[in-house]
């Protein structure tokens, strides 16, 4: 479960029970980054990559931050996810105001962050000019691996007790070479169909 | 398909249809708005035409030509299996007179649609039970689809943070460049035409 040593506490060896020095921020920032209780406030079709996000396949609970919360006063990570319009934008805003301290906000995806290509009278150009925003997490929509990203970038903002808004860096995906790829030969039964070609010690 | 149909409402209204074509199988009548119910009922009712499902309704704006707003309405029927387009012009340049009788009384299912149509493009329908926005917010002012609403004019509700309230800068960052967004269409109408 990651960083076991809150705020860099020093442990200090020799008394029976032993005993720990940290700071009472750096306890309480170690101990907010992984229980994390999400409102998802999803709009559109971010929600798919949102759901997949939500999967065992990338297993939010790693992070401390599984639960959702149907009320925004029992949640502290507000997730946007998807476009929001001029006429949410005072629903969302509410919840917002709903929601206790300490309260962060993660806009997921391209439109929730600048609007996207809704340039026009019915959308919000962006949720940070309704609403504070801590982390912004580009793409149409963001692959659940950018989205782990922002969630740690969040928790290495909640440590940090920083509040600048922080933004996901698009990941790169690399060179795939072509003894990677999955090559296909004519099947012997139906000439007209590819299938693909088995590598040596594999077997039907 | 349904060239019977523009032949019998051409023999029933005579001069209200004011042209027909089939263009790409399409076969569409211009109709003189003040016939535009009597024309709806007749094709609800008639026992040749029978259009029982109305698909769609919607506005076009254009802006050049008088009368401005075309009302453009799709007609099916699930038991003769033919289409038919009615179009109506209406509206003088500043959306005077942009009225036409309602159809909900034909086709209840026309309701909503005369809303939007109402919301989007500000042609009134005399008659209609309830024409309120159905899509815009009540506060909005104006409706966005006729060519003279400002491209950039945007309504919020909620009145956007400062860069002072929010302590670090709200223009778009990075990746998020200004050029973020659609990079065509822009233009409105050179700004004497705009309200």
């Amino acid at each position: 479960m990651g960083d076991m040593n809150p705020g860099g506490a020093v442990v200090l060896e020799g008394s029976e029970q032993g005993f720990a020095l940290t700071r009472v921020d750096a306890l309480l920032g170690w101990a907010r980054k992984y229980s994390l209780f999400a409102y998802p406030f999803v709009t559109a079709c971010c929600g798919m990559e949102f759901m997949a996000l939500n999967s065992p396949r990338f297993d939010l609970a790693r992070f401390g931050a599984e639960a959702p919360r149907f009320s925004p006063r029992q949640a502290d990570l507000l997730w946007v996810v998807g476009t929001i319009s001029q006429r949410q934008a005072p629903a969302l805003k509410r919840i917002y105001d709903q929601m206790m301290e300490p309260k962060w906000v993660l806009a997921f995806g391209t439109c929730a962050s600048s609007g996207g290509f809704y340039d026009n009278y019915t959308t919000v150009p962006g949720i940070d000019k309704v609403i504070p925003v801590d982390v912004y997490v580009p793409g149409c929509p963001p692959r659940p691996e950018a989205v782990l990203d922002g969630l740690m970038l969040l928790q290495d903002k909640i440590a940090r007790n920083e509040r600048r808004p922080g933004v996901v860096k698009p990941r790169v995906d690399p060179p795939v070479k072509v003894a990677e790829l999955v090559q296909l030969r004519r099947s012997a039964h139906d000439p007209s169909e590819l299938v693909p070609r088995l590598g040596r010690g594999e077997t039907k | 398909m349904s060239q019977a149909v523009l032949d019998k409402l051409k023999a029933r209204f005579g001069a209200a249809i004011l042209e027909t074509h089939s263009d790409f199988g399409d076969d569409t009548a211009l109709v003189d708005a003040k016939q535009w119910r009597a024309i709806g009922e007749f094709l609800r009712q008639d026992p040749a035409c029978e259009f029982d499902l109305p698909v769609d309704l919607c506005g076009v704006d254009y802006p050049r030509r008088l009368p401005r707003m075309e009302v453009v309405l799709h007609l099916y029927s699930t038991t003769r299996r033919h289409r038919v387009r009615l179009k109506a012009r209406v509206g003088d340049e500043d959306m005077e007179g942009a009225e036409l009788d309602s159809l909900v009384a034909v086709w209840p299912g026309l309701n909503w649609l005369e809303r939007e149509v109402y919301d989007m493009s500000g042609v009134r329908f005399r008659g209609h039970p309830d024409l309120r926005r159905i899509l815009m917010y009540p506060e909005f002012v104006g409706h966005p689809l006729q060519k003279t609403y400002p491209a950039q004019r945007t309504q919020p509700l909620v009145p956007y943070r400062t860069e002072d309230e929010a302590g670090v800068p709200l223009e778009k960052q990075a990746p998020f460049g200004p050029d973020e967004g659609m990079p065509f269409g822009r233009r409105a109408l050179p700004r004497s035409e705009e309200s």
